[in-house]
């Protein structure tokens, strides 16, 4: 009994832990099939954990906290479509940016709205919410039932977006235009629009995962406190093959590292945290050189796009 | 028969050549029309203007008697027009079905139902006898069952006119039979056909009609019945064509390059239709041998093989006792072999960079180019600076982006840099293209020059005034064979054109002119 | 040969100085924006600009900061540059920094009884050695493997980032084990000073000689001639007979130990020791400055001091005119939207250009 309840503590942890990496990785799955590379998730993570708290505190409400955040995600996105789209400027660099402006806009906001003060301001979060009977379940039921909303729109996205990836026509138009945007184009498909649309919605989806941070899995906000998911979700998207159940599985498994510390300091055996924190990189490593990440990505990811 | 589509007056320019001249150009329906012509001659830019893909510079298109006009390639497809391209538009890693619903409109429900399309497809395709397999991947399909979803995609987006640009340039022999039952089921059932080709045989097999275009204008439109191969090759290449075999001045040489049975295989196919079939030929010192024919019949991947890009299948290539077919591209060239590429953007420049960066680009890792590792700008300047004043190349500066000369100019450097290499053997392909007629004098002289001093030159062209002018012997190569090897002072324009569209020299010359159908075509 | 360079000037010059307006004005541009960004959070903003200035130009002091704050940019941006000629995206600059540092760090701890004119060129070799073969994994993941130098180097970083902590928090700490850093570097390694009274150190005149092998190798080498063309057009070089797997290799190599010297320089000239952090961003700065700067080396040198100049002003910003310091990033970030956005534009521009002309010649046609 108390070895499953143990594990299914675990699977509690790694589960809320893979959330945001999730949605961020769902996000950029979006606008990958649109042919756009943004490695600028970290960034939009960033801003949008501030504007949870932000919107969390000023209106009192945790989910108008989430409101402000997707906007927050949705100005970045527009401002990466503006640039990489209409400019073809390089998606690379202009992710980059992002990761910059991210950063740095929500460090200073931080310290305009809250001031620097030793105690950080605490802000209503949010809530688990528990299913009844199911979450009684052993093993399981902890993890999978008696999560926070966010947790379960993030899992639920999963199936969501694949159905519309592959099951709906926009989403077949979606994917033809991250394939190959002339053949696209010649079928009368609007690549630009659907590259904004793509980028826009999926900045919203990678908000949502900030948001969790700073007002899901704390309740407050620290500068710099994505600390390096918006890349781990990066290694999700092409871990798990550009496909919503694979990053699923990517996320949960990355996410696992700190289980694994957990458990190995437990049982005496000294592997070093830090090594644990390499994880996800070196999978994702070994995992490119298993199958060449141009073979299951979208084939015109990262190339701007010229009509005519 | 109706006619069904009329195009009237088509204009077309595109910078620094007419590409349509006022071309007059009617299809009835139900009917097969193919459009004859060489390179250049206009076909493919009437029939992209046709889908939607130019616009015309002026002109008028009637649909059915209605005026049209297209602004995009889905307002031609909404009206009934599929062209099926040269170079398919389709995403390999989605299956037959997602290919053919893209962009589709159809149906009220966003749902993709692969299966009830994919049925409708596979009607549809039996329908004209085709078979098709709406699950499969298209990236896994050969080449022929490309052409064939390409056609279905059309037909399943209402197309009514089908335009097939070149369709067996690319497939097999059995494909191609198999591609005109399909034309003919079409035909059957009152679609229309536009068949842009540039051979004899199967246009005389497979259409009602045909427009002949030469030089952007139409040269002629006939009932097939009515003409025999020999004058739709007189139409094709024209009767004016005016060329004076140049002189020879010294004799030809010992065997400077000798190839023996070059073959080269499809991907992922050893079916009959190679690249290249068995090819055999010399070229000595002091001699330039012409390969003709029109574009896509082997030539970009016999010069490929020979100067190290490509490997071929099989064969040999000896040239210095060595076996080019074997050597790296660097090697061919530091043994006196020069090259001008056939695609000067894409291969012979590099268009960001200036003109003096350009000049060094096959020979700076000499000694002569600079010591130690080092570039001596420098003497790789004098040589520019020579070389810009001896070919006339029009520039501001030897320090002007390539990128911004004009394309006469562009080819001129590639040659000047070529030539001034003093090679022993010497691969030209297309290397007056885009010229005006001061330069390609310039660098037919060039070449006539070096044929003198002794260098042995494969003269690659589509152009056959070129050809005839400075070649002394000519292989003419379609479909990867040799179909004949001629002296100009020996052949006649129809009997070219003749080799071009697929006529043995054998057949022409011996009388075995064979007019029966494809379908008697040995596998 | 006066002619010709007259010629070279003049075409050259002309791309050149439209590139320099447009990168100019746009800077100014996100300046302006940075301004009114100041003013919305409620500070001065002529009184924030005035005290960057002044932390960055105002006194012998502010002015050391500032090349203190340039000299590891000068190395990032170089290599970032220098793999963008290529045609690679390094974005790896972080982790090869930290190698580079962890490896000049090692060199000058544990390599004992050399005088300083031998340890300290030892030690800064050791540093680009680091940081190179850190870069060069990414370089033989691509050319063995096929997998994007974009992602590999973005994994790298976060690897070489923890086993860093590792290694300064593990077998390196400083006996007794209290403080997370390592000894300090012998002082046969370290940098001496630039500027008496000042931190600014020798590493910056090592900066700007590599600045100067920068352009030697790119544009005076036959080799650096070979990354170029391959960087502007694989094909052309395919043709030519270059071997383009070869480049990568040596171009990914070279970038790391260039980003491996910015990290080794500042051990050896401002910290002395290891510490877990060392760079507050120094690598993907590199981006901006090579941006900001074309990719050519005297750009390079203008974006990191642009760049240098804005965090060593921003320290005195924070506490004159109390405007938080995180606001020269988002400045940084907005400079690098403009230059980029005007680049960009600026081709539309001349492809429009080229376009009319080329249409009025056809019609004259």
């Amino acid at each position: 009994m108390d070895l499953l309840q143990t594990i299914g503590g675990y699977l509690f942890t790694d589960i809320r832990m893979a959330a945001p990496v999730l949605l961020a990785g769902l996000g950029l799955l979006l606008m990958n099939w649109s042919g756009l590379l943004n490695i600028g998730a970290e960034g939009i993570m960033l801003i949008s954990a501030l504007a949870a708290v932000v919107g969390s505190h000023f209106f009192g409400s945790v989910w108008m906290g989430l409101l402000l955040a997707m906007l927050a995600g949705a100005v970045f996105g527009l401002l990466f479509a503006v640039l990489t789209v209409t400019l073809r400027a390089n998606q690379t660099v202009v992710g980059a940016a992002l990761n910059i402006l991210g950063l740095s806009l929500s460090t200073t906001l931080n310290r305009v709205f809250f001031g620097i003060e030793t105690t950080v301001t605490k802000v209503d979060a949010f809530q688990v919410w528990e299913i009844p009977l199911l979450s009684k379940i052993p093993l399981i039921g902890r993890a999978f039932f008696a999560q926070m909303p966010i947790v379960y729109i993030a899992f639920l996205l999963v199936p969501l977006i694949h159905y519309f990836l592959f099951k709906t026509k926009p989403g077949l138009n979606l994917r033809s235009v991250g394939e190959n945007p002339r053949v696209a184009d010649t079928l009368g498909i609007n690549v630009y629009r659907t590259q904004y649309l793509a980028t826009i919605v999926g900045s919203m989806i990678i908000a949502a995962g900030g948001a969790f941070l700073s007002t899901g899995l704390l309740n407050f906000f620290a500068e710099d406190m994505v600390a390096g998911r918006g890349y781990i979700a990066l290694a999700a998207v092409i871990f798990g093959k550009y496909r919503p159940t694979g990053i699923m599985f990517a996320a949960m498994i990355f996410m696992a590292g700190n289980v694994v510390s957990n458990v190995l300091q437990v049982a005496g055996v000294g592997i070093p945290y830090t090594f644990l924190t390499m994880i996800p990189y070196i999978l994702t490593i070994i995992a490119l050189t298993i199958f060449a990440s141009r073979a299951v990505a979208p084939a015109s990811l990262g190339r701007p796009y010229k009509r005519g | 028969m109706s006619v069904i589509l009329e195009m009237e007056n088509i204009c077309k320019q595109f910078p620094g050549v007419l590409a349509n001249d006022r071309v007059c150009f009617s299809v009835k329906k139900g009917e097969v029309h193919a459009l004859l012509g060489e390179n250049g001659a206009g076909k493919s830019t009437l029939m992209n203007i046709l889908c939607g893909l130019y616009k015309p510079t002026s002109g008028e298109i009637r649909l059915e008697g209605e005026l049209v006009q297209f602004n995009s390639a889905r307002d031609a497809m909404e009206l009934g027009i599929g062209m099926v391209h040269q170079h398919f538009m389709l995403v390999p890693t989605m299956t037959v079905t997602e290919n053919c619903l893209i962009g589709d409109k159809e149906g009220g429900s966003i749902k993709l139902d692969r299966k009830e399309a994919g049925q409708r497809l596979k009607e549809l395709a039996e329908r004209y006898g085709m078979e098709i397999d709406p699950d499969a991947i298209v990236g896994t399909l050969s080449v022929g069952e490309m052409q064939r979803v390409e056609i279905i995609k059309a037909l399943f987006r209402g197309a009514k006119i089908l335009i097939l640009d070149e369709p067996t340039a690319v497939l097999t022999p059995q494909e191609a039979r198999a591609l005109f039952k399909m034309i003919r089921a079409l035909t059957d059932n009152q679609f229309t056909v536009i068949f842009i080709s540039h051979k004899l045989d199967e246009v005389k097999e497979i259409s009602d009609r045909v427009t002949v275009l030469r030089l952007g204008a139409v040269v002629g439109t006939h009932d097939i019945a009515q003409c025999s191969i020999e004058e739709l090759a007189r139409l094709m290449v024209g009767r004016e064509i005016i060329f004076d075999v140049v002189e020879r001045q010294h004799p030809v040489g010992d065997i400077l390059l000798e190839v023996n049975n070059l073959s080269l295989h499809r991907l992922h196919s050893h079916e009959s239709n190679k690249l290249l079939d068995d090819l055999s030929f010399e070229i000595h010192e002091g001699e330039i041998l012409g390969i003709a024919g029109v574009d896509g019949n082997g030539q970009a991947e016999l010069v490929e093989c020979l100067t190290g890009i490509r490997k071929a299948s099989s064969g040999e290539a000896i040239y210095q006792e060595k076996d080019l077919l074997h050597l790296s591209t660097r090697d061919i060239m530091s043994h006196d072999v020069s090259h001008i590429p056939q695609d000067r953007q894409k291969t012979g420049l590099v268009m960001p960079m200036t003109l003096v960066e350009n000049f060094a680009l096959q020979d700076y890792y000499k000694t002569s180019f600079g010591k130690r590792g080092f570039l001596n700008w420098t003497s790789v300047e004098e040589r520019s600076s020579k070389l810009i004043q001896d070919f006339s190349i029009k520039t501001p500066s030897a320090y002007e982006l390539a990128q911004n000369l004009s394309g006469g100019n562009q080819q001129k450097v590639v040659a000047a840099r070529e030539i001034s290499r003093e090679p022993k053997l010497l691969i030209a392909m297309h290397p007056t293209r885009g010229l005006d007629v001061g330069a390609v004098e310039y660098i037919h002289n060039q070449l006539i020059d070096q044929r003198d001093e002794g260098v042995g030159i494969m003269l690659v062209s589509t152009e056959l005034e070129e050809i005839m002018r400075l070649s002394d012997r000519i292989i003419v190569l379609y479909e990867g064979r040799a179909m004949g090897c001629v002296r100009p002072s020996e052949t006649t324009i129809e009997e070219m054109g003749l080799m071009m569209g697929g006529r043995t020299l054998d057949e022409i010359r011996n009388g075995r002119v064979k007019e029966a159908p494809i379908e008697d075509m040995v596998m | 040969m006066k002619a010709l360079f007259t010629s070279k000037m003049k075409t050259q010059g002309k791309a050149g100085v439209q590139q320099i307006l447009v990168s100019f004005s746009a800077t100014v541009f996100a300046l302006v924006l940075g301004m009114l960004l100041i003013y919305a959070i409620g500070f001065d903003p002529f009184s924030a600009a005035v005290s960057m200035v002044e932390g960055a130009f105002g006194s012998k002091n502010a002015f050391g900061e500032t090349l203190v704050k340039m000299t590891p940019l000068i190395f990032t941006g170089m290599s970032y540059a220098l793999a963008s000629r290529c045609g690679l995206t390094n974005l790896g600059m972080e982790g090869q920094l930290y190698m580079g540092a962890l490896a000049g760090t090692a060199t000058g701890i544990y390599v004992a009884g050399l005088p300083a004119a031998l340890h300290l060129p030892l030690t800064i070799l050791a540093g680009f050695i680091g940081g190179g073969l850190w870069g060069l994994i990414a370089g033989a993941l691509k050319v063995r493997f096929g997998a994007s130098e974009i992602i590999t180097t973005v994994m790298l970083n976060t690897i070489a980032i923890s086993f860093i902590d590792y290694m300064v928090n593990g077998p390196m700490i400083e006996p007794p084990g209290i403080n997370c850093q390592t000894q300090p570097v012998r002082s046969s390694a370290q940098l001496p000073t630039l500027i008496s009274g000042t931190r600014a150190h020798w590493g910056f005149v090592i900066a700007i000689a590599f600045v100067v092998l920068f352009w030697l190798f790119l544009w005076r080498s036959k080799r650096g001639y070979e990354v170029r063309v391959a960087g502007l057009n694989l094909s052309a070089a395919r043709y030519s007979g270059i071997h383009t797997n070869r480049n990568i290799l040596l171009v990914m190599f070279l970038a790391g130990g260039l980003a491996g010297l910015a990290g080794c320089n500042e051990i050896l000239g401002i910290q002395i020791r290891m510490i877990p952090e060392i760079s507050p961003g120094y690598g993907f700065d590199g981006i901006a400055v090579s941006l900001i700067g074309n990719n050519t080396p005297f750009g390079i040198v203008i974006g990191a001091l642009l760049f240098g100049a804005f965090r060593a002003g921003g320290n005195r910003m924070q506490i004159r005119a109390k405007v938080p310091n995180a606001i020269v990033s988002v400045v940084q970030a907005l400079v690098i939207f403009a230059v980029v956005a005007s680049q960009m534009l600026l081709d539309k521009w001349n492809e429009h250009q080229m376009k009319k002309i080329n249409r009025q010649e056809s019609e004259v046609a």
